[in-house]
């Protein structure tokens, strides 16, 4: 979208497994980008300082919170947010279904960032103890579950007690 | 007394089971719709001009700088919306016509720091922050007020001209006979000031309103996060001159509420008139910023000239205390506050004298909204600490004294000093549970070994009430002239046209999972799974059913929501058994539900189908009776209206509120006397709210409540300088409790059905804030030996340094009689 003034930049990145090439306004946060011009759903805006990680999202396989960069940065990437746990028609992920089974999840606002975080943190370490995954999700603010859930949920897949 | 206004599920099949949500898929897969997830075409974007000032004059606005801007689309200042609006809505003028004027812009005077003086709409998000920076506004300073309790003096600086003072409500709230009382007892403890601190829930989500006012068809489309949308539209209907019928009301899913999001209705109305001055749609998303600035504040209350009498046995006979509460600039909800407190007046105790001298004030600060546990939680947590306080000063064990003063189980149904039901409980059986969740006896052991070892151990008991369903009633002790009263909620229970089940819901939930228990409800109800049950998310008030109080708030769907969902289920299950019976010519009596069909009693192979039924009543209707073709319409809408009476008004007395949850809490910490830091080592709760719909979604919410209060108790303030300025302005500044903050919680139950509301269910959501009750009585346990007193809610490591390391003044007397020595 026109942003009248600012200068603008030609990005091309790979946002969950696709090509995308678009002109961004060289100010335009990354968040924004994902949000407005991509139309992404999963990442979301729950503050101004990269405190609450509702944005999280996976970047050249590490999470980092999308609005505290800019998305002319993020030329040549690979993104990757949390439509890409599951197709849009298909099943849940284990560590989605475990989210389900647990209840680690009320509002759902800051749940893709959650999830983010977690797959993160299990990618590098398959059987957490609780203190390590909050540990993990230190990064991510929930409002509604008290963390409660959410530590058995993920705690759950290193586990082995979900089925798919 | 109350019948029960619905009959309870008979032999539930779901209702009471831990069923996954149905909300959860779409949520997890980022297919959720937020407010900032949804456009319209030809929309722009709005970013509000706030005032930097906490208290200044307004001496002029300029937009022309921002007007000129490539890309911006329109403005809008106060003054222009002065011109077209009425002030809002007051809930309590007083008698001589005095109150607060406030419009939805700030005018000539602006009262808090970041209270919006002008709006600007451009096409994109950045280029309207832009040109917020371009409008040129003159402020002149004016004396900054930010104390409550001085707010009241004389000689304070006074906000609103047309009040003529910085009173917003004061009144003498007085049952039974306190003088009597501090006359007879054997002791009385004195404590000079308690303070309940300023925070918030801070949902994730921020305010977010996208709003179209349609030039073609004069009709208001509003999509928004607010999580009681007829409060709003009842708000500021009257205030922009429209018809409550031009205004539609949107929601899918919310990110988080917690009360906070019912104040958004400003916002509602400004960016109305912005639409249409512009012609086009536009949307507005809150920065985390201007949310702590002026979303709205959890109410701060401050307790003053506290005095506590008590007999020789450990009976606690009521108290007496002024207290101030600060409702910031202006009254959004407020100054209902002013007596919600009083639906829990002697908390879980059986105080009869109780004597409280209320006063809400005004001052330069963020408007003060319902925060879970609303106005209740500050009154309890104010109960909490005597109880407290006396055992420690009396030197009573704080179990035994809380056991012989709670209301007994054999005391229900309770009636309070003002009147008030309280409904079921067990709070003995509760406490001895919690007690042994944290295994009191070795924690007391742990206690003492951590003697001398600069650790000490402290062991913290919080009981609380989580009243819900109240009755509007209430608002008329402010103000008897106030049209409302009672409460309620709607619900309409469907076939469509295939014979599918559809219900709609006057709600619009924050992650309670309406969908879900209410599918489940449903299901037991017309014999199918809930998987077979659709409840349309959200709200929309185009087609969703509702009535003035339909939302979601304090604590009441389990008792409201469901009663309408059963109330519209059961019309429904009525109707297709009445279409039936007559296909089948016989009497409804011999046909009854099962597997998504109706079927004779006595003959199972005799059945229709939903889509059979539907198909006989929406086309193929000259194979019914025409009586019964023209009497069932498979549409069936249903109010769910709990019994109330109007409160007296003189005596401030009458059921307040149906339904009363307890949560019992214990705690053990360990508190660094070096650094003043407090460790959680082990939480519990016994949560009893009745009959559970969802044990795993009541569990929840039991979890993030208490989330909330360990946040608020040792982390989550508002703080304000001399000059009014909010020094927590964003998550960098306010510490929202984070996963490495929060312990593991122990949860256990138990169940006292509620007499009143036909299910045996009981509202819960809010929790009571038990925890802010709970950690300042394990401080205080910690504190042990020494002088100190925990006297504020909010205990970050300084302030308990500071009360170990330089004690001051205790700020607590007892007077014995002496005569037996």
């Amino acid at each position: 979208m026109a942003d009248p003034g600012a200068s603008i930049q030609e990005i091309e990145l790979t946002l969950n497994g696709e090509a995308v090439a678009r002109t961004v306004s060289s100010r335009q946060l990354l968040i924004h980008f994902l949000r407005d011009e991509l139309g992404l759903r999963g990442p979301k805006i729950g503050c101004d300082t990269g405190h609450c990680g509702a944005c999280t999202v996976s970047y050249g396989g590490k999470t980092i919170k999308s609005c505290m960069m800019l998305a002319a940065q993020a030329d040549g990437a690979e993104i990757e947010t949390a439509e890409s746990l599951a197709s849009p028609g298909g099943d849940l992920s284990e560590l989605q279904e475990s989210f389900r089974a647990n209840h680690a999840l009320q509002c759902g606002y800051c749940t893709s960032g959650v999830l983010m975080s977690a797959r993160f943190l299990l990618e590098r370490n398959p059987s957490p103890s609780d203190e390590e995954v909050r540990e993990g999700i230190r990064g991510n603010i929930c409002r509604c579950t008290g963390y409660v859930n959410i530590v058995k949920a993920i705690g759950a897949i290193g586990r082995e007690e979900v089925s798919a | 007394m109350t019948a029960p206004a619905q009959k309870t599920i008979e032999a539930p099949t779901f209702v009471g089971q831990s069923m996954p949500r149905k909300e959860d898929e779409r949520l997890l897969k980022a297919q959720g719709s937020f407010v900032d997830d949804e456009g319209m075409h030809r929309m722009g974007y709005a970013h509000y001009v706030r005032s930097p000032y906490a208290h200044a004059k307004i001496v002029s606005v300029d937009t022309s700088k921002a007007e000129a801007m490539p890309g911006v689309i329109a403005t809008l200042t106060g003054d222009e919306v002065k011109a077209m609006t009425e002030p809002l809505f007051q809930f309590a003028p007083r008698a001589n016509g005095q109150q607060v004027v406030e419009y939805l812009l700030g005018v000539d005077v602006v009262r808090y720091q970041g209270e919006a003086v002008a709006v600007v709409m451009a096409e994109t998000r950045e280029v309207a922050r832009d040109a917020a920076e371009a409008v040129e506004v003159v402020y002149e300073p004016l004396p900054v007020l930010i104390d409550g309790v001085a707010a009241a003096e004389p000689s304070a600086p006074v906000l609103h001209e047309s009040l003529g003072d910085n009173i917003a409500w004061k009144g003498l709230f007085d049952w039974g006979d306190i003088d009597l009382a501090l006359e007879n007892a054997d002791h009385v403890v004195k404590i000079d000031k308690l303070h309940f601190h300023r925070y918030s829930s801070t949902p994730i989500e921020c305010n977010a309103v996208l709003v179209n006012w349609d030039p073609g068809t004069d009709m208001i489309r509003v999509v928004s996060n607010n999580q009681f949308p007829m409060f709003g539209a009842l708000v500021i209907a009257p205030s922009m001159g429209v018809g409550i019928d031009q205004l539609d009301f949107v929601s899918q899913d919310i990110g988080g509420g917690f009360g906070i999001k019912i104040n958004s209705y400003t916002h509602i109305g400004v960016l109305a008139l912005l639409s249409r001055k512009a012609g086009r749609p536009v949307k507005w998303t809150e920065y985390r910023t201007e949310h702590h600035q002026s979303a709205g504040h959890g109410n701060e209350r401050t307790f003053t000239d506290i005095e506590v009498p008590v007999t020789a046995d450990g009976t606690i006979l009521g108290f007496k205390m002024k207290a101030f509460d600060d409702a910031g600039a202006y009254l959004h909800y407020e100054p209902l506050g002013a007596v919600i407190w009083s639906q829990v007046v002697p908390g879980p105790y059986k105080l009869k004298h109780v004597q409280v001298d209320y006063t809400e004030t005004l001052t330069n600060k963020c408007p003060a909204v319902p925060n879970r546990g609303y106005s209740r939680m500050q009154h309890i947590w104010f109960v909490e600490r005597i109880v407290d306080i006396v055992a420690h000063e009396l030197g009573f064990d704080p179990v035994e004294l809380r056991k012989k003063n709670y209301v007994q189980p054999e005391d229900y149904p309770y009636t309070t000093p003002n009147g008030c039901i309280y409904d079921s409980g067990d709070l003995p059986t509760a406490l001895d549970k919690v007690l042994e969740m944290i295994d009191y006896e070795a924690a007391r052991e742990r206690q003492k070994q951590a003697e001398g070892t600069g650790k000490r151990i402290g062991i913290g008991i919080g009981t609380t009430l989580d009243s819900g369903t109240n009755n509007f009633g209430q608002s008329r002790i402010l103000n008897p002239e106030l049209p409302f009263s009672g409460n309620g909620e709607a619900c309409t229970a469907m076939l469509d046209l295939y014979g599918e089940i559809m219900l709609k819901l006057g709600t619009n939930p924050q992650g309670q999972g309406h969908e879900t228990t209410a599918a489940q409800v449903a299901a037991d109800i017309l014999k199918v799974s809930p998987e077979n049950i659709r409840v349309w998310a959200g709200f929309d008030k185009s087609h969703s059913t509702y009535i003035g109080f339909s939302g979601t708030y304090a604590s009441q769907f389990a008792v409201t929501g469901i009663n309408a969902v059963i109330g519209a289920v059961e019309k429904l299950k009525s109707e297709i058994l009445i279409v039936a019976a007559a296909a089948f010519g016989v009497g409804v009596d011999d046909v009854e539900l099962a597997n998504g069909s109706a079927r004779m009693k006595d003959n199972h192979e005799a059945e229709i189908p939903f889509i059979g039924i539907a198909n006989m009543v929406f086309a193929n209707n000259a194979t019914l009776p025409h009586e019964i073709a023209t009497s069932v319409s498979l549409t069936c809408r249903y109010v769910y209206v709990p019994k109330f009476e109007v409160p007296d008004t003189e005596k401030k007395y009458g059921n307040l509120t149906l339904t009363y949850a307890t949560q019992t809490h214990a705690a053990v910490i360990e508190l660094d006397e070096e650094t003043g830091k407090v460790e959680i080592l082990d939480y519990a709760i016994v949560d009893d709210c009745g009959k559970r719909i969802n044990p795993m979604v009541v569990e929840g919410q039991v979890h993030g409540a208490t989330a909330h209060g360990i946040g608020a108790a040792l982390k989550e303030t508002f703080e304000y300088d001399e000059d009014g300025q909010l020094l927590n302005s964003n998550f960098l500044y306010y510490h929202a409790a984070t996963a490495t903050d929060v312990p593991h919680l122990k949860t256990d139950h138990i169940e006292s059905p509620s007499p009143f509301t036909g299910t045996g269910a009981k509202g819960m959501g809010e929790g009571g804030g038990a925890p802010v009750h709970t950690i300042c009585a394990a401080i205080q346990d910690a504190l042990s030996g020494t002088d100190a007193m925990v006297t504020d809610s909010h205990n970050p490591p300084e302030r308990i340094w500071r009360m170990l390391h330089t004690p001051g003044e205790r700020g607590v007397t007892v007077t014995s009689k002496t005569s037996d020595g």
